[in-house]
């Protein structure tokens, strides 16, 4: 059903009790709020230590990728090798590769250790031999390690999206080493995992080794993740390098998705202690933490409205339903599409709050969407903020990297905080790959 | 290599020169391509974006809908939603896949406008050239629309079109509100500003104008397209610093038609050093503030224009170069370098660098440090690290 917005009919927002799993919102023209604080590809590849970044494809695709490094202070560590019209029609474009990314690394000062590589949609299309490609690259430079990545959008609905093949491909960086039944890999995620939650507690307490691959400092860490036994992950883009990694190294996994309720943190914790045949505590001190901060939280916004969107968390169904279950007025989730693991958080949603509204993110009617709240409003995320021109938001993406209760505890102050504090939505949400390096 | 840059940027794609150009008429652009585009042009690109509801979108085009040639999907889109957003005009332009697949844009944009009612053009863009090709299309293309369907005015004297502005060039840094502030003071009424700071109504009224002034290569089609139509003659140049007075002049009646930036400027050295000073941008901004330093500072400076142009716009000496791989030798013979930042990696230790950031290059990256080089009479009160240039 259409809904009105700013005096016309919209088809960017309906009520969550007429919303269709998985994919509540037709296809139609793409809009591009300016919250630009999630992670691209170019941040996520930066976080492999001693690496350098190769695109190639048009001036046009080059620009977004070649500013977030920019923007990053990291053009030292990326390069680009431009196709051009003549590349489509007269030259060989395996040689234009090879002796492309060989010009330029020999141009460099020194040799990177790893080299992530971006062919582009173009390529699939031009029926380009990347296996030739990289077996004449590594043959040129044995010591480098080649990640094979592809910026390929047109296959993102349809094929591997670029940002979990990325994942899969840095991971496929890694050589065999012994095994370690003492090490523990977190994989995928593109900000740290908070030191203080239980889970890095419960492993540290066990005597585990955590490796975050976030904290990387050089090469020889990064590879020396290869020796662990178990990769724990939350980025859902991370399920194909999990798998990938037991076949080929044969590391176990677990996901662990971004969980906001007791009874989930509760599970993960315990299947973590199974896996790894260590003894649980008792969770109950934290637990009850949890539970007061939220409920503290509860009574500081009271029934003001709270707005959420999906770069700020994975899971942004489940965080509105434990936030629903907690008092708070959930009014708003800004999301395109509802994912697996949300689906039961989502139906009880429409079953209890039907009339909250569910708002696209990219649909072009979203342009004219009247961006303001009659009453003072929390957002959590950088998209539900601008939407609604609220100062009052949380700004973080992608789960901030909290976790279990001390997450919860964090969310909670975070969110008062927020409440009583306004912020300058216009500088904040501007900038690209929030928590990562930034130089505007 | 050519086409390989080991650290520098890139300049902003046609594409985004066509949306830059119309961003503020009221029109619908559609950016026919998978995903990105839309993210990149209104993130790094377009100043204007977070303030101004201008309707610029993107296909999200798949790749089942590229191999199997479905523009259903594509004309379907556009038209729901241009019925709903009632747009001004409907502009469609294609990145790579697109021409690569040869979509026949045109008929898209006739089928659109057949369903729509709105008038609906497409440009034969394909990301694969630089911002300044998109604006050029894009204003000659609204120059087209004019002449054909809006009223032609009776010419006024002392009226005038300044072509060719967007902030790609320019900025949002007051640098067109100072040309329009110069010409008015030289008793000169702006009747528009092709595009930032008019609307497609004062556009509509461009007949009007006595002369037309072309203040980047992105503006001289549409110049060409209003000489042809009405007769309305064009100057080509910047009023920064001297070139206000040589300008001026060409403004008058009969209109010096002999483009005051391409003219054989005689450089106030007495002749021209082993070593250049160099200054890369497009090529009427910097065909005209090379101008204007080389009175001011009594040197000789040469042009580097790394984006499409045209021979005659640029000065004798000055050269067209875009790759870091042909850059990189011309810097090593440099006796100091005018440039954005992002040039500065492949300047050679120990020659003076000067930075002149510019959104066409370095995006939004160092806006807030774009000088307004139009506003006062002398360059160096915008660029204080003039001082770096040897005497």
């Amino acid at each position: 059903m259409l809904q009105k917005i700013n005096g016309k009919p919209s088809r960017a927002v309906i009520k969550l009790r007429d919303a269709a799993f998985p994919a509540p919102f037709p296809h139609t023209l793409e809009y591009s709020p300016p919250a630009r604080g999630t992670w691209n590809i170019v941040h996520t590849g930066m976080l492999v230590p001693e690496s350098h970044q190769i695109y190639i494809c048009a001036a046009g695709c080059l620009r977004g990728v070649v500013l977030t490094a920019a923007e990053m202070g990291m053009m030292d560590r990326f390069s680009t090798l431009e196709v051009r019209e003549e590349n489509l029609i007269t030259k060989d474009n395996e040689t234009f590769i090879i002796e492309g990314i060989t010009s330029i690394l020999r141009r460099l000062p020194k040799l990177p250790k790893a080299v992530l590589v971006f062919t582009a949609c173009v390529h699939h299309f031009l029926g380009c031999n990347l296996r030739y490609v990289y077996s004449c690259l590594r043959k040129r430079f044995p010591q480098v390690d080649f990640a094979e990545c592809i910026m390929d959008p047109i296959r993102q609905t349809q094929s591997i999206p670029p940002e979990a093949r990325e994942r899969r491909e840095i991971y496929r960086l890694w050589k065999h080493r012994p095994r370690s039944t003492a090490s523990i890999n977190i994989i995928g995620s593109n900000l740290p995992l908070d030191r203080n939650s239980e889970l890095s507690c419960l492993l540290e307490n066990g005597g585990f080794l955590l490796r975050d691959m976030t904290a990387c400092r050089n090469y020889e860490e990064f590879q020396s993740m290869a020796q662990s036994c178990l990769n724990l992950y939350q980025n859902p883009f991370t399920h194909l390098a999990a798998k990938d990694l037991k076949e080929r190294l044969g590391q176990d996994y677990l996901y662990l998705p971004q969980c906001y309720d007791a009874d989930g943190i509760l599970a993960q914790l315990r299947d973590i202690g199974s896996f790894l045949g260590i003894p649980l505590p008792d969770f109950y001190e934290p637990l009850e933490k949890a539970r007061k901060a939220l409920q503290l939280a509860k009574d500081t916004i009271g029934s003001s409205p709270v707005a959420i969107d999906l770069s700020f968390t994975f899971r942004p169904f489940h965080l509105a339903h434990i936030l629903c279950r907690y008092g708070f007025h959930i009014t708003q989730i800004f999301s395109d599409i509802i994912t697996k693991e949300d689906e039961p958080d989502f139906l009880w949603l429409q079953k209890h709050h039907g009339d909250i509204d569910l708002i696209a993110t990219k649909n072009a009617d979203l342009r004219l969407f009247r961006r303001t709240s009659p009453e003072k409003l929390l957002a959590l995320g950088q998209k539900a903020a601008y939407f609604n021109d609220t100062p009052y938001f949380v700004n973080l993406v992608e789960g901030g990297g909290l976790w279990g209760f001390n997450g919860l505890c964090r969310l909670s102050s975070l969110m008062m905080e927020a409440f009583r504090t306004p912020k300058d939505l216009r500088r904040l949400i501007q900038k690209k790959g929030w928590g990562g390096p930034c130089c505007l | 290599m050519k086409q390989t840059a080991r650290i520098i940027s890139t300049y902003s794609a046609d594409i985004f020169g066509v949306c830059s150009a119309l961003f503020e008429l009221g029109g619908m652009v559609v950016m026919h391509d998978p995903s990105g585009c839309n993210s990149t042009y209104t993130t790094h690109d377009e100043p204007r974006w977070f303030d101004t509801e201008s309707q610029i979108y993107i296909s999200g085009l798949t790749e089942m809908d590229a191999i199997l040639g479905n523009d259903r999907r594509l004309i379907d889109d556009i038209t729901e939603t241009a019925l709903l957003q009632q747009p001004a005009f409907i502009c469609i332009v294609g990145s790579q896949i697109p021409a690569m697949i040869g979509c026949d844009l045109p008929a898209v944009a006739r089928i659109v406008e057949k369903n729509t009612g709105i008038r609906t053009f497409s440009l034969p863009t394909n990301s694969m050239h630089s911002y300044v090709h998109g604006v050029y299309l894009a204003l000659e293309a609204l120059a087209g629309m004019m002449a054909d369907s809006a009223a032609r005015e009776p010419v006024s004297p002392r009226h005038i079109n300044v072509l060719g502005l967007t902030p790609l060039d320019f900025s949002v840094n007051g640098s067109a509100e100072s040309i329009c502030r110069w010409l008015a003071g030289n008793d000169f009424t702006v009747v528009s500003r092709w595009a930032m700071g008019s609307s497609l109504e004062n556009l509509r009224r461009a007949s009007r104008a006595e002369v037309n002034l072309v203040v980047s290569y992105g503006g001289l089609g549409a110049a060409r397209v209003m000489e042809n139509a009405w007769g309305t003659p064009y100057v080509i140049g910047v009023p920064f610093g001297s070139m206000k007075k040589r300008l001026l002049p060409c403004l008058e009646p009969p209109f010096d038609h002999a483009y005051p930036a391409a003219r054989p400027f005689s450089s106030t050295a007495e002749s021209v050093p082993e070593k250049n000073i160099y200054l890369i941008g497009e090529s009427v901004f910097s065909s005209s503030l090379a101008t204007a330093l080389e009175d001011e500072l009594h040197c000789h400076i040469r042009v580097i224009c790394p984006v499409e142009t045209e021979d005659r716009l640029l000065r004798p000496g000055d050269l067209r170069a875009t790759d870091e791989i042909d850059l990189e030798p011309l810097f090593s013979n440099a006796s100091a370098i005018l440039a954005d930042p992002l040039y500065e990696p492949i300047c050679p230790a120990g020659t003076p660098f000067i930075e002149l950031p510019q959104e066409g290059f370095s995006g939004r990256l160092y806006r807030k440090y774009i000088p307004d080089l139009i506003a006062s009479s002398c360059i160096r009160d915008g660029i204080p690290e003039l001082q770096k240039i040897p005497g």
